[in-house]
Formats: structure tokens, sequence, C-alpha cells
């Protein structure tokens, strides 16, 4: 019970994270391995508000979110619209825009060790125990998992309600076609990969509330979110929220079954089986 | 059939190497240690480029079969010390490619994003798992006590790289070089033309895991202790992408004239400014996406295409 209810915690940040990288896979269609940088950038953002100014790191979302907003666009007007552009097939595009977020992602580590160092960052913010069901968690983790909750249900509320969801839907579906109904690609695609990055760098901000960081820690994050992306299927936000989840639950089973220093095992195990059995992901439908 | 062309080729190819295989006795211990860099990663970094060039499959898993290697010698040295020391290479290589089909038939029926993402853990995910065996076990790090020096290192990592140019030179003259630069080119044509080109890719990749394993091998001895940390270092797995890309992946030769430029500023850089090398690597990676794309090999090829045409026009 207590694997299962730490697992779900865990998932449940781990799916605002990859919930931000499938939007800007599925609708921008840029695979971004910069992701897990830019969620330690959240992280260390968090943490600088906390040890500077003792402001609660619920309340630097508010700054975050707007932050990593704007430098995603400009990331995707400056940087990533060229390629799309110069692409003369998706293929090509995977390959150069995989190549440019790694280099990215090289930077963005570059640039935070040169702000801290090589050091850990962890601050204690709430770390005293809630009881749930006989069992003792960290208040952090809890708080961490409600929000990450609530910024779920409104990207989903967003995405299937709202006018501009639907737009973004259906760019996702059908890029080609949604042109004909008077979808702005170009701009919508900057604005996907924009939202996509500041949810992602939310995520981070509410990890750093119970996990330690570190600069160079950032492509393990990545690496698990694209896992839960590939696994809940790409462009499906019920998929990524089930394979989230479901992947929290089995690294905190191996952690504390096996090892701790076993957690990317676990992951790859998953995500082998995905590849064999479920290629298109849990509820996508079979491609020829 | 083996043109004249192709056999002066050849001569002058055997002269370089006689040259360069004298590295060791000019007395230039600083050069000789570079030398071992620069002629281990031309052997990876062409092999990937065997692979990579002509699929567009982005692997970055030349740390995790190079790791293997590595303990495939040490592991060796320790329980078997009776078997001759080339067999353990010869082992690592096999060990490498198994390692590749496995990871192949996995995922490269699938897109692209699938291939790269697996290979992109699959260093770490090993490390973790010998990590945890070697805890299992109450073993921190294995010795690796040779007698072999820089020298003997230096001369295998050549005969590895005339090994894999031999392999690339054979590839692209054979069948399936055609096959591959139909796929390269367009991949639904091959299906078309009734080229496997799953199975075609699969067996291509064994050829940078085998060779990556081989080289961890090798150089295995010059570490002296092996611990994951080291062996399964991702950095390799980077530094094997950027440099396959600067030189270019068109030509045979474009690995080698990635790998030279690329390794004496890597090094110049580590020694005046050790904590800047992610920032470089970060910054090459968008050089050569954004102003280089085709590498080296692509800027000279157009050098000598408007050379030619202007010599026409005059």
């Amino acid at each position: 019970m207590e694997v299962i209810i730490t697992g779900l915690v865990l998932g449940g940040t781990y799916a605002l994270v990859a919930l931000g990288l499938n939007i800007q896979y599925g609708i921008s269609r840029i695979m971004n391995l910069a992701n897990g940088e830019l969620l330690v950038a959240g992280g260390l953002a968090a943490f600088w508000f906390w040890t500077a100014g003792q402001i609660s790191p619920m309340l630097t979302l508010v700054i975050v979110a707007p932050g990593a907003f704007v430098l995603n666009y400009l990331i995707y007007v400056i940087m990533l619209r060229p390629l799309v552009r110069r692409a003369k097939s998706q293929g090509e595009l995977e390959v150069s825009s995989i190549l440019a977020t790694f280099g990215l992602a090289f930077v963005g580590v570059g640039i935070m060790l040169a702000l801290v160092g090589g050091q850990y960052f962890s601050y204690s913010y709430l770390s005293r125990p809630i009881e749930i069901l006989g069992s003792n968690y960290g208040l952090n983790r809890i708080i961490a998992f409600l929000a990450a909750a609530v910024m779920c249900a409104l990207v989903y509320l967003w995405l299937h309600k709202s006018r501009m969801g639907m737009s973004i839907r259906a760019l996702a579906v059908a890029p080609d076609s949604a042109v004909l109904v008077g979808v702005n690609v170009e701009r919508l695609s900057a604005l996907a990969f924009a939202i996509g990055g500041a949810i992602t760098a939310v995520g981070g901000a509410l990890i750093s509330t119970f996990l330690t960081l570190d600069p160079s820690s950032g492509v393990l994050f990545t690496l698990k979110a694209l896992v839960i992306v590939i696994m809940g299927g790409v462009g499906d936000t019920r998929g990524t929220i089930v394979a989230a989840l479901l992947l929290g639950i089995l690294e905190t089973f191996v952690a504390t079954v096996f090892d701790p220093g076993l957690t990317l095992a676990a992951a790859y195990l998953l995500f082998v089986l995905v590849l064999l059995f479920r290629p298109q992901g849990f509820f996508g439908k079979p491609t020829s | 059939m083996i043109s004249s062309g192709e056999i002066r080729n050849f001569l002058i190819y055997g002269v370089l190497l006689a040259l360069v295989a004298t590295l060791p006795f000019w007395g230039q211990d600083y050069w000789l240690t570079i030398g071992v860099t620069i002629a281990s990663f031309a052997a990876m970094v062409t092999s990937w480029s065997i692979f990579s060039g002509p699929t567009h499959y982005i692997s970055l898993s030349t740390a995790a079969f190079f790791g293997v290697g590595s303990y495939t010698t040490a592991l060796g040295i320790e329980y078997f010390p009776e078997l001759p020391y080339w067999t353990l290479l010869v082992i690592a290589g096999g060990l490498g490619a198994v390692m590749a089909l496995l990871v192949g038939l996995t995922t490269l029926r699938l897109s692209g994003v699938y291939f790269v993402i697996f290979t992109l853990g699959l260093a770490e995910l090993i490390r973790q798992v010998v990590t945890w065996l070697q805890n299992w076990s109450g073993q921190k790090g294995l010795y690796v006590l040779t007698d072999l020096g820089d020298r003997e290192i230096y001369w295998q990592f050549l005969g590895l790289c005339v090994l894999v140019y031999i392999v690339g030179w054979l590839i692209q003259r054979s069948k399936v070089g055609l096959a591959l630069r139909v796929i390269g080119d367009d991949e639904e044509v091959a299906k078309h033309a009734g080229i496997h080109s799953a199975r075609l890719k699969v067996l291509l990749f064994m050829i940078p895991g085998a060779v990556a394993a081989v080289a961890g091998a090798i150089l295995a001895p010059r570490y002296i202790y092996i611990e994951p940390m080291l062996a399964f270092t991702p950095l390799l797995s980077f530094q094997v992408v950027i440099m396959a890309l600067l030189g270019g992946t068109g030509r045979l030769w474009g690995g080698l004239i990635g790998v030279i430029p690329f390794v004496l500023v890597w090094e110049a850089i580590a020694i005046s400014l050790p904590n800047q090398t992610t920032l470089l690597l970060g910054v090459a990676f968008l050089v050569i996406v954004y102003f280089i794309p085709k590498g080296f090999v692509g800027i000279l090829l157009d050098l000598r295409r408007r050379l030619m045409s202007g010599g026409r026009e005059g």
C-alpha cells in the first residue's frame, strides 16, 4: 500500500512533466531532448526563490510558468522554426530537431554548471510527515502531487473544451488538413511548444520540493518523460497520465524491493515491453 | 574488380599508414597520448558513420558498448588469466555485436525516434545494472594490470581503424552498399524495390556495436582501474556523434577529418577551461546543425564542385 501511494504521488509529478513533453512533441513535432534541463531549471528557480526570500515554491510557479513560456517561445521561433522550414520531410526534421535540442540541453547544463557549480541543490520545504491510511508521507510530496493533479486537469480541460485546444488537437492529428480549416499552424506550433515548456518547468519546480537535483540530472528526467510519452502514446493526454502513474509505482517498487539505483532499469523494462508489444502506446490504434 | 586507380589509392594509404604507425618512435609522449585518442575515436566514429550515414538513425549508445568491452578485458584478465589477450578483444567484439543485434531487433523496425531514445539511456541502464551487481557481490572496481603501454594500444587502434575502413569500403562497393544508398534516399522506395530495410539496419548496427566494444577492450589496460562511472561515461557517446557529424557521414573519410580537429580543440579546452566542456559540446552541436549540416565532407565536396565547374567556364 505504501509503495502504491508513494508511487502514485511520484507518478503524478512525472505525469505533469511528461505532459509538457508530449504537447511539444505531439503538436509542435519537436522531440525536445532539452526537456529535462528545463525541468532542472524550473527546480533551480524554485530553489533560488526559497533560499533567497523564503518564497514558497507554490508562489514561485507564478513566476516560473510565464518565464518558461517566454523562453520556450523564443527558442521555438528563433531556433526551431528555421529547422521546420528547412526540413524536406518529417524524418529530416526529426533528426535535425533531435540534434538541435540535444545541443540546447548541453548548453543548458553548461550554463547551470557555470551558475551553481556541480553541487546538488535541495531545500527543505514542508518536510513534515502527514498520515494517510496509517502510514506517514512527506507533506511536500503530497502537496506537489495535488498541484500536479490540478495542473493536469487544467491542461486536459483546456485541450478538450476550449476552441484553441481543439485547434491544437486538430494540428496533432492531421497537420496538413488543419491548415484547410483555418488553423494557423506556425503560430500554434510555437504556442504549443511554449506551453509544453511552461508545464515541464512547473513540474520541475514541484519536483524540486522533494527531490535533490543537480545541473546534470536533467537527462534522466528527459529519458523518463520520453519513455512515458511513448508508453502513453504521442499526443494522448490520458495515456500519458496512466503511463506516468504506472512508471511511478514501478519505480517505487523497484527502489524499495531491489535497489534505488535501478530506477532507470525499471523504466527501460516497461519501455522494451511497450516497444515489443504496443509501439503505438496504450490507447493508440495500430498503424500499418 | 579493383581498378588501377584503386590500386594507386591503396598504395598511398599504405604509405600514409606506415608513416602514422611510426608515431611512437618520435619520442613525443604528449603526441602519442593524443594519437591514441585520435585513433580510438577514428575507429568508433567511422564505424558509427557506416551505420548512421545511410540510415539517418542517430545512435547515442557508443558508451554502452565501450563499457561492455572494457569490462570484458577486465573480467577476462581477472578470472581467465590463461586466455591469450587477443581472444578478449574478439570476445568483446562478439558481445558488442550480439548486444547491438538485440537492441536493433527491439527498436530498428520502428521509427528513428524510438531508436534515439532507447540508445540514449542504454549506457545508463547497463551502468546501473553493473553497479547493482557490484554492490551485490561486494566488489567495487576491477584492476586491469597488463604490460601494454600507450605504444601497443596505439598500434592496436590503428589495426582496428584499418579493419573498419576495409569493412566500410567492402560495404560501399557491394550490393549492400547500393541498397543502403537507396534506403538513405527514400526508405519507401527501398521497400518497394524489395530491400529488407529493417534486417539490413539491424545487421549494419552490429558494426559500430562491435567496434565500440573492441575499442573499450583495447583501452581498458590504459585505465588500470575500472569502475562503472568510468567505463560507461555518457560523454563518449556524444563525442562520437559530434565528431561524426562534424566530419560528415557521406564519405568514409569524413570521420577522420571530424575527429582530428575536434580532439585537438577538445584537449586544448579541457586543459584551459575544464568546467566549460559541456557548454562547448552543446555549442558544437548547434553550430553543426545550423551552419554545417553536411559536415566538413559537404563543404569540401561543394568546394570541389565549384572549382571544377569554375574551371570549365574559364
